[in-house]
């Protein structure tokens, strides 16, 4: 992509012998909002931390805004804004002190923050609380006001990690709608999550990252299109393991015993739902297949350690 | 550690807005704080230049109250920048993640350790200026050099919190900073001429004395105080700054390390 706003090239980082990072290509075009999925331990926040230039690659090249990373990160951190993983917000501070200060890093002038504070906290949906001290706050509210303090620089670019990591629905929900006001500004948002619907909802395009490399990559239609049969069907049941492996093959294309499910992957699910109707003690389930499925087959079932 | 981790310290003015910051976190606790900047010395100066004042007349030439006050300015400025450095800027770098919001903004780490630095020398300079403030209210000095000592204060918070900062580098929890005031803090309060004269220790001990930062504070300390400009002012001066540039230098290359990883 020759206008890109990000991009990466051949990107490593090593801790010790490891390649925690092992050749990563991307570019992210303006406007976008680009999601990098992946499992705990995957290399996703190592990522984004080299493509702010906050740590230096073992090998490989990064581009910030037309600026060589980390050569000119200091100057393409100007325009740029960060949500991270947890919450860094200064607790002695109030809701507007929170920005204030922010703002000044950035060397901007006292009454240009001063004048941005009022839209900031409507954004967040923060404006009655701006005299409220931090650990007053809720968990949304100090996402909320974490991706305000973000966007005090109006920067070009978003890095958000796991921007709703730990909110109940009806936060996370305010979240994604403020995200998706900011692409529709323009602003380009690299985005890290483990919520595959937050990914289908939010992104134009991912990349499923896993062991430090990029295994996938594509909108999230083309990421279900090419990578997975159109429908699941998940049957549960006491009886599930031993149906399967008399009859799961027979019917789907591909299937796998997770426990006391068996999901099965097929083009056409009718004959399997004929069936499936027919068996006494098994329940099931039968929806389109969705990122989730996309995620597991790439990556996985097995459990990561953190 | 990696070659870059090595590079020479790059310092701009961004550290400012990081100051203003920490400034704004003191205002709202000022008053517990100056208190605390006032008393802590207070205590030593009036419960031991009383007490052992009264059975030791003289040392060094004058009062053990006027002695003792140049030790206090020293050692208290030490205290408030150990404290800075250490706990303080344990909690910011580790547990509140201030550091890291800072550094997702234009800054980068040579700024936020050296406002770290410059921010626990000016508090080191207010808890200076107040002892001074005390001194000449009790009528123990009135000679204008005893305002130097004002700067000297300043000195010797950058010095011990560039120190302390290495400490706060390579600490895993809050526990480890009780190494550093037992094994540097403490020897140096009672080695440094801050209670008696150095010349009272033994000989290997006046030696080892005069390696340590705090000695030459005080060598500037007591003259200033009795109204007499310090031999060798510019060798102390050099010693403290030396100390100051070692601390900050290696800290940085700490901090570097420990936040790449």
């Amino acid at each position: 992509m020759s206008d890109a706003v990000l991009s990466a090239h051949g990107l490593r980082k090593f801790y010790g012998a490891q390649a925690v990072v092992d050749g990563v290509d991307l570019a992210i075009g303006r406007g976008e909002c680009f999601g990098l999925l992946g499992p705990n331990g995957a290399g996703k926040t190592t990522t984004l931390r080299l493509l702010l230039g906050l740590i230096e690659p073992d090998a490989g090249e990064v581009r910030l805004l037309g600026l060589p990373v980390p050569q000119a990160a200091r100057a393409a951190r100007i325009r740029v804004g960060v949500v991270p993983q947890m919450d860094n917000l200064d607790p002695d501070f109030t809701v507007e002190e929170n920005l204030l200060v922010y703002g000044r890093y950035f060397g901007m002038a006292e009454h240009d923050i001063r004048a941005r504070i009022p839209a900031l906290l409507d954004f967040a949906s923060l404006a009655h609380k701006k005299d409220a001290k931090v650990p007053t706050l809720s968990g949304g509210m100090k996402r909320r006001l974490t991706l305000a303090r973000a966007l005090v620089n109006d920067p070009d670019v978003i890095f958000l990690d796991e921007p709703t990591t730990g909110l109940d629905p009806q936060a996370r929900h305010l979240i994604w709608q403020r995200l998706r006001e900011l692409t529709q500004q323009g602003k380009t948002l690299l985005l890290t999550t483990h919520f595959m619907d937050e990914a289908e909802r939010l992104c134009h395009r991912l990349a499923v990252m896993d062991r430090g490399r990029i295994i996938s990559e594509g909108s999230p239609h083309e990421m279900i299109a090419h990578n997975i049969e159109p429908q699941v069907v998940e049957v549960f049941g006491e009886e599930v393991a031993a149906w399967a492996q008399r009859h799961a093959a027979h019917y789907a294309s591909r299937f796998e015993v997770s426990g006391e499910t068996a999901f099965c992957y097929v083009v056409d699910a009718q004959p399997l739902l004929q069936h499936l109707q027919q068996q006494q003690g098994l329940r099931y389930l039968h929806r389109p297949a969705n990122l989730e499925d996309v995620f597991l087959k790439l990556t996985g079932r097995e459990m990561r350690e953190d | 550690m990696a070659a870059h981790h090595f590079a020479p310290p790059r310092l701009s003015l961004r550290f400012y807005p990081i100051w203003r910051r920490h400034l704004l976190v003191w205002k709202k606790v000022a008053t517990s704080s100056v208190i605390g900047h006032i008393a802590d010395p207070m205590i030593y100066l009036l419960g031991l230049g009383y007490g052992l004042g009264s059975l030791l007349p003289q040392m060094g030439g004058t009062s053990y109250m006027v002695f003792l006050a140049a030790g206090t300015v020293c050692y208290s400025t030490m205290n408030s920048a150990s404290f800075e450095a250490l706990y303080s800027g344990f909690a910011r770098m580790h547990e509140q993640r201030t550091w890291e919001a800072i550094l997702n903004t234009p800054i980068t780490l040579d700024d936020v350790v050296l406002s770290e630095i410059l921010w626990a020398a000016s508090k080191s300079l207010l808890s200076g200026a107040a002892v001074v403030g005390v001194v000449w209210a009790l009528g123990l000095s009135h000679s204008p050099l005893s305002l130097g000592l004002v700067p000297l204060a300043f000195l010797v918070g950058l010095c011990f919190a560039a120190l302390g900062l290495i400490t706060t580098a390579l600490a895993p929890s809050y526990d480890f900073f009780m190494y550093y005031f037992t094994l540097v803090i403490t020897p140096m309060m009672l080695l440094c001429g801050v209670f008696f004269p150095v010349a009272q220790l033994p000989e290997t001990l006046q030696a080892f004395a005069q390696l340590l930062p705090l000695t030459h504070a005080v060598n500037i300390a007591r003259p200033l105080m009795n109204g007499v400009l310090p031999t060798q002012l510019w060798l102390h001066v050099a010693v403290l700054l030396g100390y100051t540039l070692f601390g900050f230098y290696v800290s940085l290359v700490l901090f570097r390390r420990r936040l790449s990883q």
